[in-house]
């Protein structure tokens, strides 16, 4: 049996997005900024999708900037913003546990001279509105925290965040790739300037992602060359993926709410019985403020890759923030921060459900999960210890 | 796949695993910070290694490298498994992915330090096998912990084959990468 559990990497592509992008790929080829009739079909599809996704955030169409991917839509906004008012200021307030596509930006940020803090988390992974506000400086532009983070599921005070950059007067950006498409998002009752999404978190295309940017919020763009998206990002469209992310997000506005209503009793399931099933399971993140296809874990004294690998050859599917299944091979920052040590953090596992997860995949995983951890704890020198200082 | 067929197998069928009651020599290298931990048991008879046991908490090329230092030094003697080298058994599996070379191929360091536990323990009688403390290896000069290949002084701490910049890590003193938010040997946080 198959069973996939890592929407957090990528979502299967919902058929109806699917069947309105094939015409893109073929017989409508024309470019969005031709003349002609066809070019001009293109550009019709590229504005009902902006229209599309303007309506899954609450947002006005011409608040909305087609990117490659989430990741480019952070560098974006972080980079864009940062430039468009660096004379009011250098500094930029983060969370600790935000994607590397917002750390790294400020990373290099700090080379052009500007200078970031980055707000702590609790246990669960939850920033506190307060610790954002002592953070802002009167040199502060901007404010970047993520709306769900895709490691721990926890979803963060986005809105009580926004109404303290408000009053410090300072820009709010927010990542939400991890929690758009899945959960309510509104602009409007947020109160963000800036808010970034993904198309392949809610069964859009990969290669599709989008900035909303509030209407009169000034940007530099990353990417020059032609009148584009309003000159703010230069390139040819893609419009086969900007027609699959804007149907993605019609589909994940008309869905929601049953998607929800579906994935929560299966994620309190795992959460409920996956310790029961095996000794030394922690979960991670929060417990309830977390995103409802998302069951995140630690478990202890194994490592995720090799948890990952066996449950894999069970046709389980599911990812980790261990060291060794980084490219980079550092523990997971995620886990760090909230203040779990290294031996703990290698042992995370994620699962996060997609459309077509039901119970029986959750009895499949619930069968296959406890023979692998046994297998690994048994070759494990940490359990063994764990046992020997148990016993005297 | 990441993996040869190889490092797959022994993965999936490792062999030796476990523990051995009264040990001759037990050997423990690595600590959950950088991701990977071996131990090592050995039994010794006529300077010959009888039998290898080993536990290892780590990736799936972790695992793969244990088991097959195991079956390369069984029934080895004790200098000829001496010169059993990571990069040997690397080969053995049919190599590892280049960003797995550093951490996990730490087994043969594992099975030196028992082998180091059993001779110590030999020249001074009747002492019990504990087991040594993390990181045993020990370096002429200075050596980057990733490749353990040699630092070259003119550049300063730099390996030139891993590209990456190192120091010294103000708590425990090993090389450790320079841009680390902790120690890979100790888990020490690094000033930035």
């Amino acid at each position: 049996m198959k069973a996939y559990f890592d929407h957090i990497a990528a979502t299967p592509l919902n058929p109806e997005a699917l069947q309105a992008m094939l015409p893109y790929l073929g017989e409508v080829y024309g470019n969005p900024q031709s003349l002609h009739s066809t070019g001009q079909k293109a550009l019709a599809a590229v504005e009902t999708a902006r229209e599309d996704v303007a309506a899954l955030l609450g947002a006005e169409s011409q608040e909305i900037y087609f990117t490659s991917s989430g990741s480019e839509a952070n560098n974006f906004a972080l980079k864009g913003l940062a430039q468009a008012y660096q004379a009011k200021g250098k500094h930029i307030v983060a969370s600790a546990i935000e994607h590397q596509s917002v750390l790294n930006p400020l990373k290099s940020l700090e080379k052009l001279g500007f200078t970031s803090t980055l707000v702590a988390v609790d246990r669960t992974g939850l920033i506190n509105p307060a610790d954002v506000a002592k953070a802002v400086r009167k040199d502060t532009i901007l404010v970047s925290i993520m709306t769900a983070n895709s490691e721990v599921g926890t979803i963060e005070p986005v809105a009580e965040i926004a109404a303290v950059c408000r009053s410090k007067g300072v820009l709010f950006h927010s990542d939400a790739v991890a929690a758009a498409g899945s959960v309510p998002l509104d602009v409007q009752t947020l109160g963000v300037d800036a808010l970034s999404l993904a198309g392949d978190q809610f069964y859009g295309p990969k290669g599709s992602g989008a900035l909303f940017l509030k209407k009169g919020t000034r940007i530099l763009p990353l990417i020059e060359g032609g009148i584009q998206e309003n000159g703010r990002r230069a390139g040819t469209e893609s419009v086969a993926g900007i027609v699959g992310l804007g149907k993605a997000a019609a589909v994940a506005k008309r869905d929601m709410e049953a998607r929800t209503a579906r994935f929560l009793p299966l994620r309190d399931r795992l959460i409920r019985e996956l310790p029961r099933f095996v000794e030394h399971v922690v979960l991670t993140g929060h417990p309830e403020r977390r995103l409802p296809h998302h069951a995140s874990f630690c478990i202890e004294f194994v490592e995720g890759e090799g948890m990952l690998l066996l449950l894999d050859m069970q046709g389980v599917s599911a990812s980790s923030g261990s060291a060794c299944t980084s490219k980079a091979l550092k523990a997971s920052h995620v886990l760090l921060a909230m203040g779990l040590d290294h031996a703990l953090a290698q042992g995370s596992l994620v699962f996060s459900m997609i459309d077509g997860t039901g119970p029986s995949e959750i009895d499949h995983l619930l069968r296959v999960f406890p023979p692998v951890i046994e297998r690994l704890r048994k070759m494990s020198p940490l359990y063994t210890q764990y046992l020997k200082e148990r016993n005297t | 796949m990441m993996y040869s067929d190889k490092v797959m197998d022994h993965f999936q069928n490792p062999r030796n695993v476990g523990t051995i009651e009264n040990a001759d020599g037990i050997g423990q290298v690595g600590n959950p910070v950088c991701g990977d931990m071996m131990t090592f048991y050995i039994k010794v008879k006529d300077d010959k290694l009888a039998d290898i046991k080993f536990q290892t908490f780590g990736c799936g090329a972790a695992i793969a490298v244990s088991s097959m230092v195991s079956e390369i030094a069984i029934g080895k003697t004790l200098d000829e498994a001496m010169k059993i080298t990571n990069s040997l058994v690397a080969e053995e599996l049919g190599g590892l992915p280049k960003n797995k070379l550093h951490c996990s191929n730490l087994g043969a360091d594992a099975l030196h330090a028992a082998i180091e536990n059993y001779r110590k323990r030999l020249t001074s009688r009747g002492e019990k096998a504990e087991p040594e403390a993390p990181d045993l290896h020990e370096h002429e000069g200075a050596a980057c912990p990733y490749c353990d290949g040699p630092l070259d002084e003119e550049a300063g701490e730099y390996c030139r084959a891993c590209q990456i910049e190192l120091e010294e890590c103000p708590s425990c003193g090993e090389i450790t990468k320079k841009d680390a938010d902790v120690c890979i040997h100790c888990g020490a946080p690094l000033k930035k």
